[in-house]
């Protein structure tokens, strides 16, 4: 599947099928500061991602001051 | 995962409070945490005319959102720093935020332009003044939020505050012991001069991961690029920090920030001293003669206890 991520912006492969959590974990992101977005749905932890699925892990951390 | 209101397919869980909520149900939640904090700070009524300082971010507009779906009677103030395509862009989402959903509510968006009036950006600025940017720019946006709501008659200003933002502020104000800036902390600042409106923080019940939730299931299109500026600011690592401990166990943050809060508001009741209260209720073991509050020391009882017990 396709990854895209943020904080610079990139992309990467990963194999699937794989679960959201363990998505994370592979790419080592802590899922209190993630939101998993299919295509532009929301998922939970549990939700199983397939190969084709098109994926974006969103940062939430803002900073400043 | 299914949602725990109406078991539909769940969008998102809570893990800090043992919950899991479809779309609906969950923009249901927020807003019931928003009204829950409008209402137990006394912030504001339907009455009031609220200015909501937004930056483009997801908790501004989030919460410029969630208060004119409440019904509340909310405009905005977007101020243009000048910081490249960051301020182009965060520009473009707030005033297609304002002319595509806020001003079907009959609410208007205020905008201010850092460069028409001081003639440079905020980068060009701080580098003039020999400020630190952040510092600079607290400075100017504090002053133009404040000068809209006199101006235009607001009697409460609105900030996008969230749990994660008080939460890792708290923590490096307790940190570095500065305890001047604790009152600050409180979501909701009564004005500190009469004519000024007050300051509210509708948004501190709510983690940053719900507010950006919030703003996906609701199509709230905002800038998810940071402020450059922002780069390996203290206030990014205690929020790693804190969000480590959250992963451990759930409800850290509510516990740390919302304790704090508790606490400013209950006065202290009379306390005794340590020594005081030891003396009281310390006396001496009756079989070995050490302090203890119970008649036998709890070593004493572990020793009669290993003694009796069969051996292996
Ligand atoms: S990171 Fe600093 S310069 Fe950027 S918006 Fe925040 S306070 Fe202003
Ligand atoms: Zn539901
Ligand atoms: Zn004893």
């Amino acid at each position: 599947m396709l990854v895209h991520l943020s904080h610079p912006q990139r992309q990467v492969e990963i194999k699937g099928p794989k679960r959201t959590k363990e998505l994370l974990r592979e790419l080592n992101l802590v899922i209190e500061a993630h939101l998993v977005i299919r295509g532009d749905e929301l998922v939970t932890e549990d939700e199983m991602l397939a190969d084709a699925d098109q994926i974006e892990i969103r940062p939430v951390i803002s900073g400043g001051r | 995962m299914n949602c725990g209101k109406c078991k539909t397919k769940a969008v998102i869980s809570l893990p800090r409070h043992n919950a899991a909520f479809c779309k609906s149900c969950f923009t249901t939640f927020v807003h019931e945490q928003v009204a829950r904090a409008i209402k137990s700070f006394k912030m504001f009524t339907p009455e009031d005319r609220i200015l909501v300082a937004v930056s483009g971010g997801k908790d501004s507009l989030a919460l410029w959102h969630i208060l004119l779906k409440l019904g509340y009677r909310a405009d905005a103030l977007y101020v243009n720093l000048g910081i490249g395509s960051y301020s182009e862009e965060s520009h473009r989402k707030v005033r297609h935020y304002a002319d595509n959903v806020a001003a079907a509510h009959g609410a208007k968006l205020i905008v201010h332009v850092v460069e028409q009036e001081a003639g440079a950006g905020i980068r060009e600025l701080a580098t003039i003044l020999h400020r630190p940017t952040c510092s600079t720019c607290g400075t100017i946006k504090r002053y133009q939020f404040n000068r809209a709501a006199v101006e235009q008659d607001y009697n409460v200003m609105a900030t996008g505050h969230n749990l994660d933002d008080e939460a890792a502020r708290l923590l490096g104000n307790v940190l570095h012991w500065q305890d001047e800036y604790l009152d600050k902390q409180s979501p909701t600042l009564p004005a500190s001069v009469e004519g000024f409106a007050k300051k509210v923080k509708p948004l501190c019940r709510l983690s940053e991961r719900e507010i950006a939730a919030y703003a996906v299931v609701n199509r709230i299109d905002y800038i998810v690029e940071e402020c450059p500026m922002a780069k390996g600011s203290k206030m990014i690592l205690y929020k790693e920090v804190l969000n480590r401990l959250e992963t451990e166990s759930p409800g850290t943050k509510q516990r740390f920030y919302w304790g704090f809060l508790e606490k400013q508001t209950k006065p202290e009741p009379a306390t005794e001293s340590m020594a005081e209260k030891d003396q009281r209720t310390l006396h001496p073991c009756q079989s070995c003669g050490q302090p203890t509050t119970a008649e036998t020391c709890s070593y004493c009882k572990m020793m009669a206890k290993a003694k009796t017990a069969t051996p292996r």
